[in-house]
């Protein structure tokens, strides 16, 4: 590849105009929170992908021989919980989010920098509740809490770390909050809602989720809390409560919390596809307006975690019927990419290829959403490892592809460098295959009736475990090989220059790394989004 | 269930199996065909498109009609597949969530880590459960602590068990042999602990199981001997035709529905029964007061069961006629309740 006559790295940069320690954690430059996140969701990764390890290691043999069942529990609970609430959930929003809403839109910032690091703060408070109480000696409830065992039964830390997922959820809001404000109030002149890129469109969506979700599994954790210390009766029978509220109340969030997981995701894919097909994405009405929808309808189907939890069976029909129609946005949006490549001129980089990877495993993952929509069905699979393959493909196929694209895609803007290829394309395609031999397997041991959280299991679920540890080691080498060339490039790697994709958006139209400001002069839009001229087109070769 | 070579699908042991595996295949089949498609077309623009030279493609306008007719396409077809599968789906919970008014009763109790099982005739048994094949069979069960589910995969069905509440799962076992019993839903540090076997036999060889017994008399004898030393016929009679003021009679009221103090009704189902016992002044039954003590704390789980059983046996269920005789009521309901098990449960009191 042809890179743009001998780039130089622009001498005064948000890298280095300070380098204080200071100047970097109270910073109010949204680039430099993006970096802030970037390094904290990779230390919970790291320590989840420690826990993920631990599982899979255990459920080799069937019988429980290198944890005992206690410390099993805790490990997947810290598993999933690390995973999701300071992993997934903040990963692309807070990251990529924070660094490039801005630059996309032609902004200095976003709309409330201090409250901007604020939420960086409670992230980390929230963090740190939690990494506190896995010190202490950690939580053995599952990341979903189940009433009345989380309030009555566990003898866990629960309530640091209810109270830990209480705190980061501000984080959240006012992380969606600032987004939204920043979307609608400082684009820059000429552009117009219809020509923002369809990252912007995703995140104001997932947005939209945080706000209104998020308050809800606050307080529903603050009422384990309660019950939990204070024995006032929510959940617990005993005290007179209903168990299944809880799950009303959590899944009412945590349903969407998928898509906030999801969608950004997904506006992520749009931008790559794009850009490496240099062609404006098919159906940018259609995918703009899918994120929305799936916003809305994602609040409106919690009921099918519930089929076999003595809802009534109306309920479950309504919701079964709800989730069906959740789908549809979703597979508008990988036929419109599809159409994207047609007649593209297409380039398979390493962003593109982890955009391939979101495909394929984001369909496997929603179509299989469908076998769980299906209330007959999802009797017989629900709470075993189809479930757990499911959302694995929907969480990590289809959230991390899209992040690790995206780090991919932005590195250049973000570091001014460039990541080797050869690497990164060895270590995407690692990542593809060795997800699908740790997940696949476990369709057909959820199918085969192996519950899920099991501990100890009978020997005939034997071979799919060892496949799907097998394929656990390949994914884990897959995610540590970018770790390494990634930090390696920060030093090595090649100049980038402004735009090396030859991409449209407004970001890739200021330097890299960018100036503290963004821009030297605010830009002033005069056309459609993905609109790709000769010269774009050009300089890739 | 000795060790078996590889397999896809559990062993299909119940009248749900083949319905189940059919949407499963169903859906296998469809979603295999649009990954096909979707991973066949990305590898072949990725190629037949891939960058030649420098021209800028012509984007495509998608609100033409070609685009729009695209657009629609591609949402109307999966949404019609998907009502294929909702409803397919719907019929069979629907199914699932209906247990026959003739099904066998068994009653389940899960506590951390174990299932106890009771059946009417009075035989208990732990983490297993002995079952007569071809047969309905209708489980009632709850919880004495957290939430927990029983699952039995040969059956493709499950549902939640929890404290505090009364929960149904049937089936019709249709091949004699020994599955997996599973709770599904994590309750704590034995969870996977907390397994079963379910003995599918033969009528024959399940009336000489239940004739082993448990020598104490069917679920309703010992429910009323419950009655009696708890003294709830103090106040509760038991027989048509008394009243005494205190408290309602309990003869044939199972299945009924009764007004109550506020204006509203409820059926005299296991659920109300179970909480007239736990919370009696929750829901009073019109022209009563407010007397009663409540026994939270003084009875099990299983013991609820027993004097739901016996207030079942009292009653002729499901508007059969009353007794002709009043003052005569069968104590002993097994001739009118129960088809065979009723010989086999004589056959174990002796």
């Amino acid at each position: 590849m042809i890179t743009a006559p001998s780039p130089v790295l622009t001498k005064k940069n948000y890298l280095n105009e300070a380098h204080s320690l200071k100047s970097w954690l109270l910073t109010k430059d949204h680039k430099r929170i993006g970096i802030l996140y970037l390094i904290s969701v990779t230390f919970f990764f790291m320590l989840g992908g420690l826990y993920a390890a631990m599982i899979r290691l255990e459920l080799m043999t069937p019988a429980g021989d290198l944890l005992e069942s206690n410390t099993y529990n805790k490990v997947f609970t810290m598993h999933g919980v690390l995973m999701v609430f300071l992993f997934l959930i903040p990963s692309i929003p807070a990251v990529l989010g924070n660094f490039l809403l801005p630059l996309m839109i032609g902004a200095k910032d976003v709309a409330f920098p201090r409250l901007n690091l604020l939420s960086y703060y409670v992230y980390l408070a929230g963090g740190l509740f939690i990494f506190t109480s896995l010190i202490l000696g950690g939580v053995d409830t599952g990341w979903t809490f189940y009433t009345p065992f989380s309030t009555s039964y566990s003898n866990g830390y629960v309530l640091t770390t209810g109270l830990g997922i209480f705190i980061a959820g501000f984080s959240s809001i006012l992380t969606g909050l600032n987004f939204i404000v920043t979307i609608h109030r400082m684009r820059a002149p000429g552009l117009t809602w219809f020509r923002l890129p369809l990252f912007v469109w995703a995140h104001y969506a997932t947005s939209m989720i945080q706000i209104l979700g998020t308050p809800v599994v606050a307080v529903t954790l603050f009422l384990v809390v309660l019950e939990r210390g204070l024995h006032i009766g929510f959940f617990d029978p005993a005290y007179g409560g209903d168990p299944v509220l809880f799950q009303h109340m959590f899944w009412f969030y945590s349903h969407p919390a998928v898509y906030i997981m999801i969608l950004p995701s997904m506006g992520v894919v749009s931008e790559i596809i794009s850009t490496f097909s240099s062609k404006k994405p098919f159906g940018y009405t259609f995918i703009a307006f899918s994120s929305l929808a799936i916003a809305v309808f994602g609040f409106l189907v919690w009921g099918h975690h519930l089929y076999v939890a003595s809802q009534s069976v109306y309920a479950g029909m309504v919701f079964s019927i709800l989730t069906y129609i959740v789908a549809i946005p979703s597979a508008i949006k990988i036929f419109n990419w599809l159409a994207t490549m047609y007649k593209g001129s297409v380039r398979i980089t390493t962003p593109m290829l982890y955009a391939f990877g979101f495909m394929g495993l984001f369909t496997i993952g929603g179509l299989t959403g469908l076998f769980l929509a299906s209330i007959g069905l999802d009797v017989h699979l629900t709470d075993t490892y189809f479930v757990v393959a499911h959302f694995h493909y929907v969480m990590v196929g289809g959230a991390i592809m899209g992040f690790l694209g995206g780090i991919h895609f932005w590195w250049p803007k973000i570091t001014g460098r460039m990541y080797p290829e050869g690497w990164s394309k060895l270590s995407a395609i690692m990542v593809f295959c060795g997800f699908n031999l740790t997940f696949f397997p476990q369709f057909l041991v959820g199918y085969m009736g192996m519950p899920r959280r099991y501990h100890v299991y009978p020997p005939e679920f034997q071979v799919f475990n060892v496949l799907s540890t097998a394929g656990a080691g390949l994914l884990g080498v897959g995610y540590f090989v970018p770790f390494i060339y990634l930090l390696w490039s920060l030093k090595y790697g090649k100049l980038a220059g402004d735009n090396p994709w030859g991409a449209t958006g407004l970001e890739w139209k200021t330097s890299s790394p960018p100036i503290h400001q963004n821009f030297e002069v605010t830009p002033v839009v005069t056309q459609e989004a993905y609109t790709y001229t000769t010269e774009e087109v050009a300089h890739i070769g | 269930m000795e060790p078996r070579s590889f397999q896809l699908f559990p062993e299909a042991a119940s009248n749900f199996a083949g319905q189940v595996d059919g949407l499963y295949a169903f859906l296998v089949l469809t979603s295999a065909f649009f990954s096909l498609i979707i991973a066949f077309f990305t590898v072949f623009f990725a190629i037949k498109y891939r960058r030649k030279d420098n021209t800028i493609p012509t984007p495509i306008d998608e609100h033409g009609i070609g685009g729009m007719i695209l657009e629609i396409t591609w949402s109307v077809i999966p949404l019609g597949l998907s009502m294929v599968m909702f409803g397919w789906g719907a019929v069979i919970f629907f199914t699932e969530s209906r247990p026959p008014a003739d099904a066998m009763n068994v009653y389940v109790t899960g506590k951390q880590w174990m299932w106890k099982i009771q059946h009417q005739e009075g035989a208990r048994e732990i983490n297993e459960l002995h079952i007569p094949v071809d047969r309905d069979i209708r489980l009632t069960m709850t919880s004495e602590d957290v939430i927990h589910d029983f699952f039995v995969p040969a059956f493709r069905t499950k549902s939640d068990v929890l404290p505090g509440k009364y929960t149904t799962e049937w089936f019709r076992p249709t091949k004699i042999g020994a599955y997996h019993i599973f709770c599904a839903e994590y309750c704590g540090t034995k969870h996977s602990g907390m397994i079963g076997v379910v003995y599918v036999m033969s009528q024959a060889d399940y009336n000489d199981w239940l004739a082993k017994g448990s020598g104490e008399g069917s679920m309703a004898e010992q429910g009323q001997a419950l009655f009696n030393q708890l003294g709830c016929g103090n106040c509760h009679p038991s027989t048509v035709q008394r009243t005494n003021g205190r408290a309602p009679n309990l003869a044939g009221i199972y299945g009924t529905t009764v007004d109550l103090k506020d204006g509203s009704r409820v059926k005299v189902d296991e659920a109300y029964i179970r909480e007239s016992v736990l919370n009696p002044e929750g829901r009073i039954v019109a022209g009563y007061d407010n007397i009663m003590p409540t026994f939270k704390g003084l009875m099990t789980e299983d013991g609820l069961l027993k004097l739901v059983e016996y207030v079942k046996s009292l009653g002729p269920a499901n508007g059969a006629p009353m007794p002709a005789v009043p003052g005569t009521v069968d104590l002993n309901p097994k001739q009118t309740q129960l088809k065979a098990g009723g010989t086999a449960a004589q056959a174990g009191k002796k």
